[in-house]
């Protein structure tokens, strides 16, 4: 689609999005969903192949799981940019009566968004029931999901991470934001999770990691690379190293703006770091 | 009194299983999980003609309900299968999200409800499944009273779309309902017309009502029975028309009387045409083991407890 300064530029715009949502209604998860902003971007644009309508069951195109539902200000700007519903929408973000519910949800029919996720979890048990009906269906697209680093403390998701290992599922990527916070802390400190590579591994995942997750090349390289590493027997995990808080000098290297927004003197520094590229909402 | 005949002891959820079976063999988008309980759901048949479409999660009841939800996403009728209580309070969050919220067209298939998993005791005999599933939007709850009507049961919820919890037992009881009958989501089904009471069943305590409704005609009580397979939706149309005739009522049910199927009908009837009701429930209690008969007995979930009920409520009429 589009070249990196074009991706760039569409990063920088969904940062704006994302504050500007959080900022209006004054509650939102900014910090994980500044750092994952250029995975969102590269994904939507660049990795999954996508049909033009949306409908449920996407048959014939890749599919998108985000566990880690509060970050849900970056997926609904990603989706409302690549043309799933009208951007101006995301003003309604939070607010009584939008299909922009706190946390995703398939429940007001928001095109883009095929399981309610917020509860944590619970979001790879679901990819990987869609890979399954994929390869039953004999349809060769891949799953993708998300998790939050903190998230995989829920004993749920090594439940599916055996499940996929021992019965194959090979058309299927599991990224796992790895920010080192989780709202009380550094992951480390709050309940550490040892060597999420080896733990993987030893489960029987091929894992990779993308080192500059916050950088659009590298996400679309080393995305581009765990998309070769399907169809071997194994599913796939990559370990995305960002910021939590990317793109915004005070919200960067700390979990303080995991789920707060930011006030108005705030906002404005914020997007005076992100001059607007592609139009506001 | 219209007479029905035991045409043999059968465990309801062999007839879960029969019913797979048979959609295994006609609907090839219905998938089975199973968490490592396959011989206690009676699901072999299935697994054997169908192994592409049976997923062994082992134990991993969360797990098991978040695929589920993911399975629906490409046009699967996935069936779980574990026991009642890991079908509903472990794994309810997952039903919560994942499956009622999301909208998703899982049916939740659970055996061993109630006291007559008998000898495991307490920690396997959930009481409170039938509450914590009616209690979520947009689920329907389904509680079969024998072989047959299990069998149907099970056939008829791959055609209804959404969310379902369809619950089934480990004991042989008997077989009473029509071989080839059409089940019908949220419709009551009369089974004796009567005239000074209606006792309202479901699942193990429809057979025990018609054995007291035998009992009571010969002490010159006429006692209305309609078994309430679904709980919910409720047949709220039936249960109106029979109390409008008989002025009083008794609910039976192998589950709590909190969250039970008892308070379903006492809110219809508070609502409509306030009436007398009695509760044959378990009295917020966990159960413990022995034999299923020592524990309907004990607990007081049987004929001869449904029949001091409706002496007792037809004095308050």
């Amino acid at each position: 689609m589009s070249n990196i300064q074009q991706l760039n530029d569409l990063s920088t715009q969904v940062r704006r999005d994302i504050l500007r949502m959080v900022h209006k209604v004054n509650s939102g998860h900014p910090g994980g969903s500044l750092g994952c902003t250029e995975f969102f971007v590269s994904l939507y644009n660049e990795i999954m192949e996508l049909k033009d309508e949306f409908d449920m069951d996407g048959i014939g195109e890749d599919l998108f799981f985000l566990s880690n539902g509060h970050i849900s200000p970056v997926f609904y700007s990603v989706l409302a940019r690549k043309g799933y519903f009208p951007v101006e929408e995301l003003s309604t973000f939070r607010m009584i009566d939008s299909r922009l519910q706190g946390h995703p949800t398939t429940h007001e029919g928001l095109p883009g968004i095929r399981v309610a996720s917020g509860s944590l979890g619970q979001g790879m048990s679901v990819a990987i029931g869609a890979a399954l009906a994929k390869k039953l269906n004999k349809d060769n697209h891949l799953v993708y999901s998300l998790h939050g680093d903190g998230e995989l403390q829920e004993g749920q998701n090594w439940e599916a991470i055996m499940y996929a290992a021992a019965y194959k599922v090979d058309n299927y990527i599991a990224t796992v934001d790895y920010n080192g916070q989780q709202i009380d802390g550094a992951t480390d400190d709050v309940l550490p999770m040892g060597d999420l590579k080896t733990k993987f591994e030893a489960f029987g995942w091929d894992v990779m990691e993308i080192k500059e997750g916050n950088n659009i090349e590298a996400v679309i390289n080393g995305m581009k690379e765990a998309r070769t590493r399907t169809g071997k027997g194994k599913p796939v995990c990559v370990l995305l190293h960002t910021v939590m808080g990317h793109g915004v000098d005070f919200m960067m290297y700390t979990h303080a703006w995991h789920g707060k927004a930011p006030n108005d003197e705030q906002l404005e520094k914020a997007l005076a770091q992100n001059p607007e590229t592609l139009g506001d909402y | 009194m219209k007479k029905y005949t035991d045409t043999g002891k059968k465990d309801t959820r062999s007839g879960f299983g029969a019913g797979m079976t048979v959609l295994g063999r006609t609907n090839p988008n219905v998938v089975a999980l199973c968490a490592d309980l396959i011989g206690s759901l009676k699901i072999q048949e299935f697994i054997d003609e169908n192994p592409e479409r049976f997923f062994q999660v082992g134990i991993a009841e969360a797990n098991m309900m978040g695929m589920a939800a993911g399975l629906t996403i490409g046009g699967k009728i996935p069936f779980t299968g574990t026991f009642a209580n890991f079908s509903t309070g472990r794994v309810y969050d997952q039903i919560r999200q994942s499956i009622a919220y999301s909208g998703k067209n899982v049916k939740i298939c659970a055996s061993h409800a109630g006291l007559t998993l008998g000898e495991d005791g307490a920690t396997h005999q959930i009481l409170e499944d039938i509450g914590l599933m009616k209690m979520l939007p947009g689920m329907t709850v389904i509680n079969p009273c024998d072989y047959n009507q299990t069998k149907a049961a099970t056939i008829a919820i791959a055609e209804h779309e959404g969310p379902v919890y369809l619950r089934f037992g480990r004991p042989s009881v008997a077989n009473f309902t029509p071989e080839d009958q059409k089940f019908e989501v949220g419709k009551a089904i009369l089974l004796n017309e009567g005239t000074d009471v209606t006792i309202i069943a479901t699942g193990h305590l429809v057979w025990e009502s018609l054995l007291a409704a035998e009992a009571l005609e010969a002490k010159g009580i006429s006692a209305e029975v309609i078994n309430i397979h679904t709980i919910k939706p409720l047949d709220e149309e039936a249960i109106l028309a029979s109390v409008a005739k008989t002025g009083c009522v008794v609910t039976a049910e192998e589950h709590n009387y909190y969250g039970g199927l008892g308070e379903s009908v006492a809110r219809v009837l508070v609502k409509n045409q306030p009436a007398p009701q009695e509760f044959i429930a378990t009295n917020d209690t966990f159960g413990e083991s022995g034999t299923p008969a020592q524990l309907m007995e004990k607990y007081g979930l049987n004929n001869k407890a449904i029949e001091k009920a409706v002496e007792k409520v037809l004095k308050r009429k």
